[in-house]
């Protein structure tokens, strides 16, 4: 009984702070895009402006929430909350530090990347229950661009995996013990980022939502909290990412003794978000046919070209 | 590929520069003295008012903001009767400053005058009328025009020739 207790306060703890983390994440990514833009950003509603995302809550949960008669009602409803529960998901496998993770499942990586292309589910629900041309055109990039991306984004971790010779999260951290993965395996990294980019549709990647081209694609038709929950479900996405190109890459919980594991889990994430901050303020989005021939021609090819050289040097190490 | 890592690395430059924002309830901007602002009614060195009521302003005035009534006192002298701008029309242009041959009616560097009420955008002339020579220091009109009007006499004022006695037949 105790120990069920304990998880569950661990789950509430998570999805709290979680929730909570994506919301400031709103504030953090204003706040650098305006540094990075020499402007000042969100800085009147409390200290550094850091009240901004309360006012922003407290609007969209008062604002009306507008269901088109034209759409599909109760995929309309479900469509949101599926982004946001298939990211939360995923964190069930992350190991944020020894002790504190909630799930050490043995198939840890695949499970994240099952549960991550869940997520296009909301993409395709949410612009095919709209109704909606725009959302519709959104929808079906969403579905293209998250499809072809999974392939690599797979692909490319399975030289971590060949090296680790697990899918489990713990092992592939505790396996980084003497160097981290981004010295062996820097173009899987680059890749997965890439990909992760592209998973998360964030700019430069925000094909789906394109808003010079489509509206706001498969969201066009969505306010109030139910827009809420995918602006959320974004953030979410873009820690989930960071948090996993950590745990794989760069070494997880571990560093140096002088701080606690959970801190260094945190600050490498952090370092990770504000590089998906970075690239928002600093690329262009590219054409969708350029979107799918960079993944398909050059991504796909460079991947298994990589598990190719991985498969081989693992197999020469261990004869 | 380059490229793209340099956009990158110059966008992360930017962290080190200083954000060009004048953040303006706080931090105000240096007008210039000749910022076309509120428009603004000058007294002359005396603090009599400038103004003699031509209707040069209301007839430059592009968009009709500018209305006035002129009239005369006792010694002859024109004042405005009333003199009204609606600033919710003013389009802030300043050709009535250059129509102005006394230099009574000038813009100055002042934008704060936001109001709830629409009503409240409509100057009269005490609104305008400022205890200021405005940018023209020492100029009074009357000292240097031929007419009397209690300021100078005929043929008293600076550069003026004695006026001519007509009948008299002597060169």
């Amino acid at each position: 009984m105790n120990i069920v207790l304990q998880y569950i306060l661990l789950i509430v703890i998570m999805l709290f702070t979680l929730t909570t983390v994506a919301a400031w994440l709103i504030w953090l990514e204003r706040r650098m895009l305006a540094v990075w833009q020499d402007r000042y950003g969100p800085n009147r509603a409390g200290p550094f402006g850091l009240l901004i995302v309360a006012a922003d809550t407290i609007k969209l949960l008062f604002k009306e929430d507008w269901i088109p008669p034209f759409a599909d009602k109760s995929i309309f409803v479900i469509a949101p909350a599926i982004v946001a529960g298939a990211v939360l998901m995923s964190f069930v496998v992350v190991p944020f530090a020894p002790g504190i993770l909630i799930a050490d499942l043995d198939i840890g990586l695949l499970f994240f990347l099952a549960m991550s292309s869940l997520g296009v589910y909301s993409i395709v629900l949410g612009g095919w229950a709209s109704n909606n041309k725009y959302s519709l055109l959104g929808a079906l990039r969403g579905a293209s661009q998250m499809i072809s991306y999974e392939v690599f984004m797979g692909l490319s971790l399975m030289g971590v995996v060949m090296i680790t010779g697990s899918f489990r999260l713990t092992d592939i951290v505790l396996a980084q013990q003497d160097y981290w993965f981004i010295l062996t395996q820097p173009v899987a990294f680059v890749i997965f980022m890439i990909a992760g980019i592209a998973e998360t549709h964030r700019l430069p990647f925000d094909i789906p939502e394109a808003e010079s081209e489509l509206v706001a694609g498969f969201h066009s038709e969505y306010s109030g909290m139910k827009f809420g929950m995918f602006f959320i479900g974004e953030y979410l996405g873009i820690t989930l990412i960071s948090a996993m190109v950590v745990t794989i890459f760069f070494g997880g919980w571990l560093g140096p003794g002088f701080l606690p594991p959970l801190v260094w889990f945190t600050g490498k994430t952090f370092i990770f978000i504000l590089f998906f901050i970075l690239l928002r303020a600093s690329l262009p989005r590219p054409r969708y046919d350029q979107l799918m021939e960079f993944g398909w021609k050059i991504l796909l090819p460079l991947a298994l070209v990589n598990l190719l050289i991985t498969g081989g040097i693992v197999l020469l190490m261990n004869s | 590929m380059i490229s793209l890592l340099r956009t990158i690395a110059l966008t992360f430059m930017h962290i080190f520069k200083k954000p060009v924002t004048i953040q303006y309830p706080e931090e105000k901007i240096v007008l210039h003295p000749r910022w076309r602002g509120r428009i603004v009614l000058t007294r002359d060195p005396d603090m009599a008012e400038r103004c003699v009521g031509c209707y040069l302003c209301a007839a430059a005035c592009p968009v009709d903001c500018i209305s006035l009534q002129a009239t005369q006192d006792e010694d002859g002298r024109r004042y405005p009767e009333f003199f009204r701008i609606n600033f919710s029309r003013c389009i802030f242009c300043g050709y009535c400053e250059e129509a102005c041959p006394t230099y009574a009616i000038q813009l100055i560097p002042d934008f704060e005058m936001a109001e709830y009420n629409r009503q409240n955008l409509v100057y009269e002339k005490e609104d305008l009328l400022i205890d200021s020579q405005g940018k023209y220091p020492g100029y009074n009109y009357y000292r240097v025009a031929g007419v009397d009007a209690g300021v100078k006499g005929k043929g008293e004022g600076v550069n003026e020739e004695k006026p001519i006695d007509v009948h008299s037949l002597l060169p």
